[in-house]
């Protein structure tokens, strides 16, 4: 059967992996090669790699960061931040990217959505979404964009389900509320949404400990729960082994893809 | 022995033939981009990657005038052919996307997933066994599936491996030289790395072809 998904994200500045709370106060951690590489060989399931600074800059994605990364995992990789069109696309999955992500810019043009995944496939294309929770929205969630600082007046579910019909393969949902909190991901959010979409839903913000990921995948449809600050980030007194935490799920009863024990590629 | 390989990636706009390529490097072998139908002829090793749809990737082996080579190199010349993704559904007769006429060098139709029992596309590690007497022999294990339609072999003796998505589904197939997996062998950790060492390795002795 299929498994459920660990997937690091790196946010990248300037070739380098930080870590950021709440979307602010980024701190450096280490060069984006060097814990892509690690992050593989400790077997995780997935990488997400955003150049976060991209877009405020007004420039495309660092694309020599992803072509170093590319030629060093083996796993499915995608990348987001200063894509703005159909080449920017076309350039990310030529650097050996699979997958890429796209948020404000579709908020600004959802057509981005449509013409990504009709030149390279809706897989290709994974619309994340910035969340936070507002009580006079629909749905109790409003999108925001631009590293979670401008609110849109969009109703979150409308905006998934808009994105699934415009051709998104895949959903990433960002909770702002919890991100970097360590205190677990909002799961009533991810109960939403899961009713709301039928294509694969990743969970985004909040993981602080093994418990959060075994709530996520048994209390929710989740296929994929981003983690990154349990895995490196400094600010944690205590990280956690990619193989400690898919053993602890396995445990629980949560299918994942075991850790292999000999490595020869 | 690896000097003797001439190994090609087909390399249209749709496909990730990067990740191909790195693999490949990764695993010590020199593989080149195929382009044209020249690339083709020379190549003892064919490796069609594919995301995108079936009928982008039909279109793009039409546009570059790669069918009619493909077909002289795989099925008269014997030459080695691994497809991935959409590569391996193309092989058969047809496929319900856009309902696409594919190459028909398997028979049997590619269907789409039932979007009531399982979220489409299939997006992530699912397990794999594999079945039959075959030269390149993977253990069971996890590879990366990223697909919404799945084969449907008419010929079961085609079925190389299989994996349960909402029920079991082909997620392998190898009739003779011509090998092709539904997974990304390229983004299946050493797992899928191991696979393709296999294959890259294979001589095509016993295939008929050009040594």
């Amino acid at each position: 059967m299929l498994t459920k998904r660990l997937i690091a994200c790196f946010d990248i500045i300037g070739g380098r992996v930080t870590k950021a709370v709440q979307f602010q106060d980024n701190i450096d951690v280490a060069p984006a090669e060097e814990l892509a590489r690690e992050m593989y060989e400790a077997q995780i399931d997935e990488l997400i790699f955003y150049d976060i600074t991209a877009s405020a800059e007004k420039r495309g994605i660092d694309i020599q960061t992803v072509a170093k990364v590319a030629r060093m995992v083996f796993i499915p990789f995608t990348v987001g931040g200063g894509i703005k069109d159909l080449d920017g696309m076309y350039e990310a999955l030529k650097a050996g990217a699979e997958k890429i992500s796209v948020d404000s810019m579709a908020v600004r043009n959802p057509q981005i959505i449509t013409l990504g995944a009709k030149a390279f496939g809706s897989q290709c294309v994974v619309l994340s979404v910035q969340v936070k929770r507002e009580p006079k929205m629909p749905c109790g969630y409003e999108v925001y964009i631009d590293g979670a600082r401008v609110a849109t007046g969009l109703d979150a579910l409308e905006w998934l389900r808009r994105g699934q019909e415009l051709g998104a393969g895949e959903i990433c949902v960002n909770s702002i509320d919890c991100d970097g909190t360590l205190q677990g991901y909002d799961y009533p959010l991810m109960r939403l949404a899961e009713k709301a979409v039928s294509v694969p839903l990743i969970a985004s913000g909040g993981a602080g400990s093994p418990e959060h990921l075994k709530r996520l995948f048994t209390e929710t449809d989740a296929q994929a729960a981003i983690i990154s600050s349990m895995l490196y980030s400094p600010r944690l007194e205590r990280n956690y082994s990619v193989r400690e935490l898919k053993e602890y799920l396995a445990s629980c009863g949560v299918p994942m893809r075991p850790f292999a024990q000999a490595t020869t590629a | 022995m690896k000097t003797e390989h001439s190994i090609a990636v087909i390399d249209y706009k749709a496909g990730n033939a990067p990740s191909v390529m790195h693999a490949a490097e990764r695993l010590g072998f020199a593989a080149a981009y195929a382009r044209d139908p020249g690339d083709i002829a020379r190549a003892t090793h064919i490796i069609l990657p594919g995301v995108g749809s079936a009928r982008a990737t039909m279109d793009s082996l039409r546009d570059m005038g790669l069918a009619a080579p493909l077909e002289d190199a795989v099925l008269r010349r014997g030459a080695l052919f691994m497809g991935i993704c959409v590569g391996l559904q193309i092989l058969f007769e047809h496929s319900e996307e856009e309902d696409t006429v594919c190459l028909g060098w398997l028979k049997g139709k590619v269907a789409r997933f039932d979007g009531t029992k399982v979220r489409v596309p299939q997006m992530g590690w699912n397990l794999v066994r594999f079945t039959g007497d075959n030269p390149i022999a993977p253990p069971d294990g996890h590879f990366y599936f990223v697909n919404s339609y799945r084969a449907k072999p008419e010929d079961t003796a085609d079925i190389w491996g299989q994996a349960d998505y909402g029920g079991l589904f082909t997620a392998a197939v190898r009739r003779g030289n011509i090998y092709a997996t539904q997974f990304h062998i390229e983004k299946s950790g050493s797992a899928g790395l191991g696979l393709l060492s296999g294959f890259l390795n294979l001589t095509g002795k016993g295939h008929g072809n050009a040594d």
